[in-house]
């Protein structure tokens, strides 16, 4: 599908024979061009079959109700690793990368329970005072009424330090952990992604884990509890054994989800409140609304875009059948925006009722484990923008990732007053 | 209308009237209750409406089914207990009247 060059992508997905559609073109995300496609196809083809992408055969479950179905039903929508994982894009032989969330239970849960007291309640409230006073630093540090990124000096800049500890790493080589998380949810045929092979993109995380797995050594062996996601692996029952490969995959794994999701949020957000001015206003005034508005955003924004199942049986689904070995995409980016599941889909509205109710986090056993850090780093964010009564003005328009997978936002011109 | 109260993890208690075929989620949710977020909205796919079920009545609600869908989402559920439940996946009804659940530290 060339509609990422279409001079009307609403023309064009409304005149195009329904089957051309493909919603996995990459271009389509990184030119913001998706919305009509999905608009027409959760009217007139909700569970969509597209014969022929760049990614093979897949189905699209592109409403609320349906992505719900196959995100609750693990025992027919599998997301192992063996069978493809969970992005459309197959994991290549040789390459595959066997992290928690591409395992079907026992194995997701018993290793996904090593990891998640980091998040857990007693953690965060540990948490939210260091997380405070570096996004009060953040914030003092920006320039005034002059152009910059705010992705980089704010979204990455806060999400990368956080990466750090939870990972107990050096927070002077942060960036090498942003790099790695590129790596990881970069296309390879990207022209300027930071790897242009499977076999680069596998020679940089054997890095990573090279340097995770000399952290791992030097906290195994050490009986002091630490409480950072290297130690808990290592001296967890499941996941104390870990093979190298199995290494590399969580660890990359962890860095995309500890990061890269609340970075974009970050970004979506200012992004979202500079379209609907009268929502800022109102948020400005009711402060107390800030909950409510960071569920919102992750909703508006919906930072990643789809995840992937294999059907383990065939299935029915919206009147069509799902093949046994067929792959389906959930597009979260589409749920978000269902008009029969959530009433102006399209706004962004701070005192929307409900705002909870997104389908961004996933839902089912593999439902997003770091949702409520995420909401913390956001909710703390935007807290600290209120009281400082900043008005944030958007010089321009985002530029995009091009990705299926990432809803990323790589630039974002703002200016301070 | 029977009565239910929700203790917060806090100690505050909160006694409201939920109606017979209500979930005891709903019941929280629509009357304000703070310490249930319900962000599935009563599908049983998060894990966020978990509560402890006073042991008075555990025998009246008994407990998730092993193997069920809530059994799998609360052994995800960062403080479950024995007593645990989702609150979403209680219905009110006449033996119920006067319940008593408890919130988590935090609902994840």
């Amino acid at each position: 599908m060339d509609a990422h060059v279409a001079a009307d992508p609403r023309e064009d997905a409304y005149s195009r024979p329904l089957d051309t559609i493909d919603v996995s073109v990459p271009e389509i995300y990184q030119n913001d061009v998706y919305q009509p496609y999905f608009e027409r196809l959760r009217r007139e083809d909700p569970v969509h079959y597209t014969a022929d992408s760049h990614f093979g055969p897949y189905w699209s479950v592109t409403r609320y109700k349906d992505i719900m179905t196959v995100a609750v039903n693990h025992q027919v929508f599998s997301s192992k690793w063996e069978l493809g994982g969970v992005r459309l894009e197959d994991q290549v032989q040789g390459y595959e990368r066997p992290s928690f969330i591409q395992m079907d239970e026992p194995d997701h849960g018993e290793r996904r329970k090593a990891v998640s007291p980091v998040v857990a309640p007693a953690n965060l409230a540990r948490m939210e005072g260091l997380i405070r006073e570096r996004t009060n630093m953040v914030l003092d540090g920006l320039p005034r009424n002059e152009t910059f990124n705010w992705v980089k000096e704010v979204s990455i800049e806060l999400t990368s330090r956080m990466l750090a500890t939870l990972f107990d790493w050096p927070l002077e080589d942060r960036h090498r952990l942003m790099y790695w998380s590129d790596v990881t949810v970069c296309h390879v045929d990207t022209p300027d992604a930071p790897v242009h092979s499977e076999a680069e993109r596998y020679a940089e995380l054997q890095k990573m884990a090279t340097a995770m797995k000399a952290l791992w050594d030097e906290r195994a062996a050490s009986n002091a509890p630490r409480f950072d996601l290297i130690s808990m692996m290592a001296h967890a029952d499941a996941t104390r054994n870990m093979d190298f490969r199995e290494l590399l995959a969580n660890c990359s794994l962890l860095i995309v989800g500890g990061n890269d999701t609340t970075r974009n949020s970050m970004s979506g957000g200012v992004w979202g409140l500079s379209k609907f001015p009268d929502e800022y206003r109102k948020l400005r005034e009711n402060p107390e609304l800030v909950p409510s508005l960071i569920s919102e955003i992750i909703r508006w924004h919906t930072p990643v875009l789809h995840l992937r199942r294999t059907a383990l049986a065939d299935f029915e689904l919206g009147g069509k059948t799902i093949r046994k070995g067929d792959k389906v995409a959930m597009w979260f980016v589409s749920g978000n925006r269902d008009e029969d599941a959530i009433k102006d889909p399209h706004d962004l509205i701070v005192d929307r009722p409900r705002a909870r109710e997104h389908i961004s986090f996933g839902f089912g056993v593999h439902r997003c484990v770091g949702n409520r850090l995420a909401e913390l780093q956001l909710r703390i964010l935007w807290e600290e923008i209120l009281k400082r009564d900043l008005e944030i003005e958007v010089m321009d328009k985002p530029t995009y990732l091009r990705s299926n997978l990432i809803h990323g936002i790589r630039e974002l011109p703002v200016q301070i007053h | 209308m029977p009565d239910v109260t929700y203790i917060e993890f806090n100690g505050t208690a909160h006694t409201v009237e939920v109606p017979i075929g209500t979930s005891l989620m709903r019941g929280a949710v629509d009357n304000n209750v703070p310490g249930i977020d319900a962000d599935c909205g009563g599908e049983c796919a998060c894990a966020t409406c978990h509560v402890y079920v006073d042991a008075a009545w555990l025998d009246k609600t008994g407990l998730p089914v092993p193997g069920s869908q809530e059994a799998a989402m609360l052994s995800f559920a960062a403080v479950a207990q024995p007593d645990s439940r989702l609150s979403c996946q209680i219905t009110m009804r006449e033996e119920l009247a006067g319940i008593v659940v408890r919130m988590p530290e935090g609902q994840h």
